[in-house]
């Protein structure tokens, strides 16, 4: 009981720390000096007052968003006296993995810089800003020459060398038993099986509505649709960020998505964010950086050959050169297990006062990277909202997708995920693929790194990633590529080549994404 | 789609079969198989076309031979329906266009059509036609202001004087895929149009092509900041009583630049024009996706950043629209069968196929005596514009029911239809008021 209240109290501090230093104290803090003028405010119960005004203008329910907000985005300390590292990555080889996987891509990204002769980061001259600011609207029709630029890694790469992680302190045995792990993953990690899925995710179940399914033309909107989009509008109507987060494990109807993600992300549009959106922008104006002609090349070669996406690829620049200028990024490699990659000013390497991250958010872009953000277009079209949206969307969320860890919901524990539930209750499709020389996960991974963005049809997409916010977690990612190969297992039994499998998977954007992951979850004979 | 000659509407009889007519011919049995596959012929060599005929196992043959079902290119339909060489259809022969079509696609008749339909229900005191303090009308505003060149050209002239800083849109009447449009702010730009200009004496007034001109609209929806049209499918089965289908799956069509309402940019084409065959020769044009978007994207990006009763909304007021056009006038001319990308040539095959199985339900020998009214089970990817009961706004509401209630409606609608028109005598087409039903006046307002 004690342990458990001292570590309440903890959290607790280390909350109340953090919002010590957030726009909502300036504006809480304003909002009690300027209630002394209503006539409702006691001296003799001034405490007692002034909480009482919070609640009823909407203020505490502002402040326990922000309270929720900071719950679900930072881990929860272990130990008070574990070091920080520990709140990045508990594991030591996990750590150590990711540390060397940093040091690869930024020697690929100075090898790359060193041959073409490019700075990293570079002032441009005048009439080059006043070009670029001309035409930021339209930075899609400018054809540089990019054909030198190579992605610094694309995701098969990253699965090298996931695929290669080993526990030192894990003893396999020689021997091969039922206990044996077939797929690609060999390390130990828990990860939920069919049953903790169930419970986890309790609200897809077959008896309770979902949009997804339970709106489709053929059923009644009586039955669940209408009911829905009344609560959701009385969700959105308290301003609920936690009520908004259940609500949502249901599914969003499309009229209500764009403010409730925003709602559970915490986001408002107030002046200050809208401001430093500029901020960022003149940064992009003023300073050329080598990453933006990465950028640049994943946005032609991803976004703009998309189906749904083309529309919106000025968006896609506008945004991402922003997010590689935004420093405020770098707050959330306290609890990422990757760190940023440093350099240093020119001549002074290796001397710490001219040490200095690249790119400034820390996050160098990968190939499809522009993915993360395309389907949010069709959410927010106002650039700055969209800005914030995805950020927040990448500090909790997809920064997962590409780092080394042991989260549940790291990329690596979606991998080993994947693999064991279909091991488990797809055995022979799994053990047939694996005879063909077409890991199953070989397949899956570039779904489960975008977020299956790019591979669904949107609609669908947009439906996953309301679960996703829903149940703050990834691992649905890794259930709906189960549950595609459990949809498709007939044709799969039949091919015989990695291509031939590759083949039958390639076109997902037929897939009605809830119907298949019930179905997996609740209604597969286990 | 529908046989010419049938100068009344096609009551509802029951289905003829080729059967029927086997026994009363007596001919022998084994060429009731024969005689059951419907014969085609096509002028265009299309593959969406052709794989659909040969899909259903019907017989190809020549135009001179004995056909059922014939694909014709715009020039072959003149030519059937025209005075001089044209042929009467028989009972057991289909083509893939009204008589005529071209009411709707020259853009001088569609607008004649239009205006002339609007007046003749003004005259008629039809709700319809009302119109606000303003003179402008509240359900059939769905033209911008536009006149004939250069027949209406002084009347132009004056409304452009009225506000000179507007731009005008020139489109060729007879053309099509954006060829010889263009935009005007000045009226030096369209001097020649002039009745009697003095520039014209070289250019004869016979063959001073004709154009219309209408008040271009430079504040159009933006997404992405980028101008788009749609591109939509309706089959038409019967025009009375009317009968329309639209494809679910129509698409936007997008222009590769970025939108200006700037009057440097009136001359760049790709900025205003959002034809396919003009964006293809863009330098951004891309060939993957060829800037199109799917109905279905357009509405859940429109739900999802401006709520879904303005998209709703909109929806169905597209739909008033093509009602409203089908009822003032006849039939359209070939959509393009061209197919620009492998999306698009799934798209045309699979449309094709569903206009096929509506058109010619169950690969039967087409009869004139059809009912037409097909199960829902074949409509595939097409949903029923209903005419007689699509009102606005009651309609969205009608709509919402699950949707069935179109189908019911309709029937309903085409009973009342009978009726009134037995009770009154035929008055000029399209005009008449099958608004009379009790229904439609306790929708509105």
């Amino acid at each position: 009981m004690l342990q458990e209240e001292s570590d309440l109290s903890l959290v607790i501090a280390q909350i109340v720390q953090k919002l010590k230093g957030s726009n909502l104290y300036a504006q809480l803090e304003r909002q009690a000096w300027a209630s002394l003028q209503r006539p409702e405010i006691k001296l003799e119960s001034l405490k007692e007052d002034i909480k009482e005004f919070f609640k009823i203008s909407g203020w505490e329910k502002k402040l326990q968003n922000a309270v929720y907000s900071e719950l679900s985005v930072f881990p929860l300390p272990s130990h008070p006296a574990a070091p920080p590292e520990h709140l990045k990555e508990p594991l030591v080889y996990m750590r150590k993995a990711q540390g060397s996987w940093e040091k690869r891509i930024l020697k690929s990204l100075n090898s790359m810089c060193t041959e073409l002769s490019i700075p990293l980061a570079r002032k441009r001259p005048v009439g080059e800003q006043k070009e670029l600011l001309n035409k930021w609207n339209e930075m899609g029709t400018d054809e540089p020459d990019l054909s030198l630029f190579r992605p610094v890694y694309a995701p098969k790469d990253f699965l090298e060398v996931l695929i290669n992680l080993r526990n030192p302190n894990y003893e396999n045995g020689d021997s091969l038993s039922f206990r044996t792990h077939l797929g690609l993953i060999q390390v130990p990690l828990k990860v939920k099986d069919i049953p903790e899925l169930k419970e986890f995710f309790v609200e897809l179940g077959l008896t309770t509505g979902q949009l997804g399914i339970d709106d489709s033309t053929q059923v009644p909107p009586e039955l669940f649709e209408n009911e829905h989009v009344r609560i959701g509008q009385k969700v959105l109507a308290e301003q609920d960020s936690a009520a908004a987060q259940q609500y949502i494990r249901q599914g969003s109807p499309t009229a209500l998505r764009a403010e409730l993600w925003a709602l559970i992300l915490n986001i408002s549009s107030q002046p200050e964010d809208i401001l430093y959106y500029e901020q960022l922008k003149t940064n992009v104006i003023q300073h050329d950086l080598l990453v933006d002609s990465l950028i640049y090349k994943d946005v032609k070669l991803t976004a703009s050959n998309d189906d749904y996406y083309f529309v919106f690829e000025d968006y896609l620049y506008q945004v991402l050169l922003c997010f590689s200028r935004d420093t405020s990024v770098l707050g959330h490699f306290a609890y990422n297990s990757a760190s940023p990659p440093r350099s240093y000013i020119r001549g002074k390497l290796g001397l710490e006062e001219y040490a200095v991250f690249y790119p400034p958010n820390g996050v160098i872009p990968f190939h499809g990277f522009s993915m993360y953000v395309a389907p949010l277009c069709f959410l927010y079209h106002e650039p700055s909202k969209l800005y914030q949206i995805f950020r927040e969307m990448y500090v909790r969320f997809f920064f997962r997708l590409h780092s080394i860890s042991s989260h549940p919901s790291g990329i690596v524990s979606l991998c080993l995920l994947f693999e064991t539930l279909l091991q488990t209750y797809l055995p022979q499709l799994f053990y047939h693929l694996r005879e063909i020389g077409a890991q199953p996960l070989r397949i899956s991974f570039k779904w489960m790194v975008r977020a299956f963005s790019g591979y669904l049809a949107t609609d669908q997409l947009l439906l996953l990633w309301d679960r996703i916010l829903g149940y703050n977690s990834l691992e649905i990612l890794a259930v709906l590529a189960a549950a595609v190969f459990a949809f498709r297992a007939v044709n799969l039994m039949e091919v015989t080549s990695l291509a031939a499998a590759e083949a039958v998977l390639a076109d997902l954007s037929t897939l009605k994404v809830m119907p298949l992951l019930q179905i997996f979850l609740f209604a597969t004979v286990t | 789609m529908g046989p010419r000659h049938c100068p009344s509407p096609c009551p509802h009889h029951s289905k003829g079969s080729g059967s029927e007519w086997e026994e009363v011919t007596g001919r022998p049995s084994d060429v009731r198989i024969m005689a059951g596959k419907v014969k085609w012929v096509t002028d265009i060599e299309k593959s969406v076309l052709i794989n659909n005929f040969e899909k259903r196992g019907w017989v190809q043959v020549t135009e001179n031979e004995d056909w059922n079902f014939y694909w014709m290119t715009v020039q072959t339909i003149r030519n059937v329906f025209s005075v001089e060489t044209g042929y009467r259809l028989s009972d057991d022969q289909i083509v893939n266009h009204f008589p005529n079509h071209y009411e709707l696609t020259r853009k001088d008749l569609m607008v004649k059509n239009i205006k002339r339909y609007r007046k003749e229900l003004e005259k008629e005191g039809s709700p319809l036609a009302e119109k606000d303090e303003n003179g402008k009308y509240l359900y059939l505003d769905f033209v911008p202001v536009t006149y004939m060149l250069p027949a209406d050209y002084n009347l132009f002239v004056e409304e452009f004087r009225k506000s000179p800083s507007s731009t005008w849109i020139m489109k060729p009447c007879g053309k099509a895929q954006g060829k010889g449009i263009f935009l005007i702010n000045k009226l030096s730009q369209i001097k020649k149009w002039s009745r009697d200009s003095k520039t014209s004496s070289f250019v004869t007034q016979s063959t001073k092509e004709a154009y219309v001109i209408s008040l271009y609209i430079n504040n159009p929806l933006l997404i992405g900041g980028r101008k788009f049209d749609l591109r939509l499918y309706v089959l038409v089965s019967t025009y009375r009583p009317l009968r329309c289908y639209m494809y679910k799956l129509g698409f936007c069509r997008f222009c590769t630049v970025k939108y200006t309402p700037s009057t440097s940019e009136l001359d760049n084409m790709f900025v205003h024009l959002t034809n396919v065959a003009i964006q293809k020769h863009g330098e951004d044009y891309n060939h993957i996706h060829g800037g199109k978007w799917t109905v279905n994207n357009l509405r859940l990006y429109l739900e999802s950043t401006r709520g879904k009763e303005v998209t709703g909304k909109l929806f169905d007021e597209i739909h008033w629209i093509v009602v409203q056009s089908l009822k003032a006038v006849a039939v359209n001319a070939s959509p393009s069968l061209t197919s620009s990308t492998a999306n698009d040539r799934i798209l045309k095959y699979n449309l094709i196929n569903d206009t096929l199985n509506i058109a010619v339900p169950n690969g039967e020998i087409p009869d004139c005596k059809w009912n037409k009214s097909p199960p829902k089970e074949v409509l595939g990817n097409y949903e029923i514009l209903s005419c007689a009961f699509l009102h606005r706004p009651g309609a969205r509401m009608l709509m919402e029911r699950g949707g069935y209630d179109e189908e019911l409606a309709q029937g309903d609608g085409a009973d009342r239809e009978l009726r009134s028109r037995q009770g009154q005598s035929l008055g000029p087409r399209g005009g008449r008021s099958r608004d009379s039903g009790r229904t439609v006046l306790t929708t509105w307002k």
